[in-house]
């Protein structure tokens, strides 16, 4: 286990690398930010010096190195608008992101995986062939057309639903504001939540289904039928348990996709999180804040995937994370 | 007293061809106690009445008419539900694959107390245990208590089998179907997975229909045995005096075709019933044709020479050399195989003869040691344009003719990729050449113009001998080349390969778990295990007098067909 870790720990070192020298290439390459920075009547002259206090005129790899030392000891510059830690604005934006990924992971766990079986035991049933006809349609609507429906449909038109903006939110654990507190949070956070589930719910029915079909026809499950077991025994304790084992695998990766994805649905909700966060940053051209971003959202990815990695190991005996086979 | 009793079954496969008739109105019985073979090729509707008892026929088959009663209830007209109770309790299953019969994320214990909680109705966890360890104990699992706490992926091959069988056995059945239950084991765990079998059916009264393609499992364990053919139901009768008379002409030739163990026979007697090569075939003189004008063979004495040959793979993985656990796949292997003898590998799995030949192919990297051909060496040879030369006078014919074509070329391509990749022979003679090729192996030029899928296991074969003989090797390498063949197509394949080898001189190097298949075909023989080579000597030497203590044990315990066959033969 620990070296599974220490395996894991270099691969992070190695992909934060990688990351931050595209970062630091975005940085250098994306103009003057003395020229945002500074007001309109400053002198040629105070802007030199202003950029020498930056540390704009140093050299380019002494200015990586300094780059890269201030990222480990976590400090990814200064955001320009905000005039504060670029991570501090991020940590303040990520739990309305965190929230908003994990409702949207609800909303997918519990619709695509009964679905996704229920295709896969009957699949000539009238529903199941309306599920995968609707899933069609469900993968090729992109997410923010989705949410402008939503929108028209149940705020404009019926007046149901907020349109925007997080409601009322509560503050736990001293820095966290949480929308699941209260009944105002909660209404504000299904449309988005449903917007944003919407490109991955198709996507994991189908995966549920094609692993759910493919064990189905598997020789233990015979086997399991073979030995008097009843169907609900064979299809949810046999057959479901072998099926999760490839959507756990795909779902990680899709989890980190999402929180991409946020960008969209933050943006037409107006939902303060990350995404929205970013989308301004690159509006104001706040390099720090885009730079910090990437690199924040490229680290929760390798997170991520570690944790789904020893998820898996734990679901899968065959998979010993000790010998890291 | 008559436990099942199948009446006039016929079950039905209804596709977009017209409906396919799997069992064509086959009638038996089966008392307590009595095992029952059945046996035939694949595709004889064996396995189809099996399933079609307990209602676990692949949609969209379904039995069409018959009746088929235990214990006079009449089970055939069972609805799902019902069926799901006889199910385990009433009709036990073992299927043949114990690799994937058992659900790999739940353990032993899990998955034995689910069939003991359902089928002998205890619902108490801990007594279900306790009969469950106790089944592992009649099995013959060993420290039962430990082991069922463990995964399937912790048993070896013969283990799971054995607790397939007590899972099978949990409902305390009177029927226990076992659908080639040996064929994925090798020989020696066969043997005692038959014993197994047959003494708990005995112990127990149970009746046992045994469902297998293989002549010698009849003849071990069977009192009685009925032969299938395309779906019919030919014979019927004691298993002694079936093997030793039979009446049927297919029953005839599928006993003929099984090699004898007992003495080496020139050719392999044909089963003529079921599949005749093509018609008006070209005749080509291997002489002044193409196919004969290969490399000259000097007459040396060792084509190839192997040395002090290692190979390990590493088993688990560790930051720290030294925490790293490897599998010694082959240790200091040395062998030589002489020209145009076949040179036989024998051994069970894992004991490393198909590395071996991996290795001499070039698709594995030895660790160490040396592999010559021809004065050539192949390993870590600086010069890469002879150890290409040499490689392209050694050629594989793989176990699985199934993945072994490319199913998206056609068959002409595929033999004619290596001739032109190597440069063998002018573009425009290339056609022919191939098309001379296919009517040499018994297929005839026509099949050149259709792809993989539309042959059966044993043209595909054909075609990869064909392929093989594309760069007019000199060692052809046999990794188990009939092992997945019935035996009529083995026997085909089997004489095909001894003509080639009359007619070309080849050299072969020629790996099979199948003793008699070894000593029909073999000059010499290699006996391995664990890696290391036991024994090596004339053929005839090894079967009669063989000097290694193993080498004794896989002898007796090979399969018997031919001892009782021999035996009530001279009486």
């Amino acid at each position: 286990m620990a070296q599974f870790l220490l395996k894991r720990l270099l691969q992070v070192i190695l992909v934060m690398f990688v990351i931050s020298a595209f970062c630091f290439g975005i940085q250098d390459s994306l103009g003057d930010p003395t020229r945002e920075l500074a007001a309109m009547s400053m002198s040629d002259e105070e802007r030199e010096n202003l950029k020498d206090t930056l540390g704009l005129n140093d050299p380019l790899l002494v200015q990586y190195g300094r780059f890269v030392g201030r990222a480990v000891q976590g400090d990814l510059g200064t955001s320009y608008f905000f005039k504060e830690p670029a991570l501090t604005v991020i940590l303040k934006k990520l739990p309305a992101t965190l929230e908003l990924a994990f409702a949207a992971s609800i909303i997918i766990i519990t619709i695509s995986i009964p679905l996704g079986v229920f295709c896969a035991i009957r699949p000539r049933h009238w529903f199941a062939k309306f599920t995968m006809a609707v899933s069609v349609i469900g993968i090729s609507i992109p997410v923010f057309l989705t949410a402008l429906a939503l929108i028209f449909i149940f705020s404009i038109t019926l007046g149901w639903m907020p349109s925007f903006g997080r409601g009322e939110i509560v503050e736990v654990w001293g820095y966290w504001s949480t929308n699941f507190a209260s009944w105002d949070g909660i209404v504000h956070i299904i449309m988005p939540a449903i917007a944003l589930s919407s490109i991955m719910l198709p996507l994991f029915i189908r995966l549920v289904r094609a692993e759910m079909l493919e064990v189905l026809s598997s020789e233990y499950v015979k086997f399991a039928r073979a030995k008097g077991m009843d169907s609900l025994t064979v299809y949810f304790k046999h057959a479901l348990k072998n099926t999760m084992l490839p959507v756990i695998t795909v779902g990680g990766v899709q989890i980190g996709i999402m929180v991409a994805y946020t960008i969209l649905t933050e943006s037409v909700f107006q939902w303060p999180g990350m995404g929205f966060m970013f989308l301004e940053a690159v509006n104001r051209s706040d390099i720090p804040l885009i730079t910090a971003y990437i690199m924040f959202v490229g680290f929760l990815f390798v997170i991520v995937n570690t944790l789904v990695d020893l998820l898996y190991g734990l679901i899968n005996p065959m998979v010993d994370l000790v010998s890291g086979k | 007293m008559t436990l099942l009793t199948i009446k006039n079954l016929s079950i039905e496969f209804p596709g977009r061809h017209g409906t396919e008739r799997a069992v064509d109105e086959v009638s038996f019985d089966l008392s307590p106690g009595e095992i029952l073979g059945l046996v035939g090729e694949s595709g004889a509707g064996k396995s189809t009445i099996g399933n079609g008892i307990v209602q676990l026929l692949s949609a969209p088959g379904r039995v069409s008419s018959g009746d088929i009663f235990l214990n006079n209830t009449k089970i055939s007209t069972f609805s799902s539900k019902e069926i799901i109770k006889i199910r385990g309790s009433r009709v036990g299953f073992i299927f043949q694959d114990p690799m994937t019969s058992l659900n790999p994320l739940f353990t032993v214990e899990n998955q034995l107390v689910e069939t003991i909680n359902k089928n002998l109705g205890i619902e108490d966890r801990k007594e279900a245990s306790r009969i469950a360890i106790d089944l592992l104990d009649q099995v013959g699992i060993p420290d039962p208590e430990v082991r069922i706490k463990q995964f399937p992926h912790q048993f070896s091959g013969g283990m799971r089998q054995r607790v397939v069988i007590a899972i099978a056995l949990a409902g305390d059945p009177e029927l226990l179907i076992a659908d080639e239950p040996t064929t994925a084991l090798d020989v020696s765990v066969q043997d005692q997975i038959l014993s197994l079998i047959r003494k708990l059916c005995r112990e127990r009264q149970v009746g046992c229909l045994l469902v297998t393609h293989d002549m010698g499992v009849i003849a071990s364990v069977t009192d009685r045995v009925a032969v299938m053919y395309r779906g019919k139901m030919v014979e019927i009768g004691k298993t002694a005096e079936l093997l030793t008379s039979p009446k049927h002409e297919y029953t005839k030739s599928l006993i003929s075709a099984v090699p004898r163990s007992s003495k080496k026979i020139e050719r392999f007697p044909l089963v003529e019933y079921i599949e005749t090569t093509a018609k008006g075939l070209k005749h080509i003189d291997v002489k002044t044709h193409w196919l004969g004008q290969g490399t000259r063979h000097e007459n040396i004495q060792d084509l190839l020479e192997i040395k002090d040959l290692n190979l390990s793979f590493v088993t688990r993985d560790a930051f720290l050399k030294k925490n790293r656990k490897y599998l010694q796949a082959t240790s200091d292997v040395n062998l030589t195989v002489k020209q145009g003898e076949t040179f036989g590998l024998v051994g069970e799995s894992g004991s490393g003869k198909s590395t071996i030949a991996r290795m001499v192919a070039g698709l594995q990297k030895p660790d160490s040691g040396s592999i010559k051909f021809d004065g050539v060496e192949l390993v870590d040879n600086p010069d890469p344009v002879a150890v290409q030369q040499a490689r392209l006078q050694m050629q594989m014919v793989f176990q699985n003719p199934y993945s072994s074509l490319n199913s998206r070329m056609k068959v002409d391509d595929i033999i004619a990729e290596p001739i032109q990749f190597h440069r063998l022979a002018p573009a425009q003679e290339i056609r022919t050449i191939v098309g001379d090729l296919l009517d040499h192996v018994g297929l005839g030029r026509a099949a050149g113009l259709k792809y993989p899928h539309e042959f059966s296991g044993g043209q595909r074969q054909r075609i990869s001998i064909a392929r093989a003989l594309a760069s007019r090797p000199r060692l052809l390498i046999c990794d188990e080349p009939t092992s997945a063949l019935d035996v009529s197509v083995q026997a085909q394949i089997l004489n095909l390969l001894k003509d080639l080898q009359d007619e070309l001189g080849l050299t072969m190097l020629f790996i099979s778990h199948d003793l008699p298949v070894i000593r029909q075909m073999c000059d010499r023989v290699a006996i391995m295990r664990h890696g290391r080579i036991l024994e090596t000597a004339e053929s005839e030497d090894f079967f009669e007098h063989p000097q290694n203590e193993y080498s004794i044990e896989l002898l007796g315990l090979m399969p018997r067909f031919d001892k009782i066959y021999e035996v009530e033969a001279t009486v």
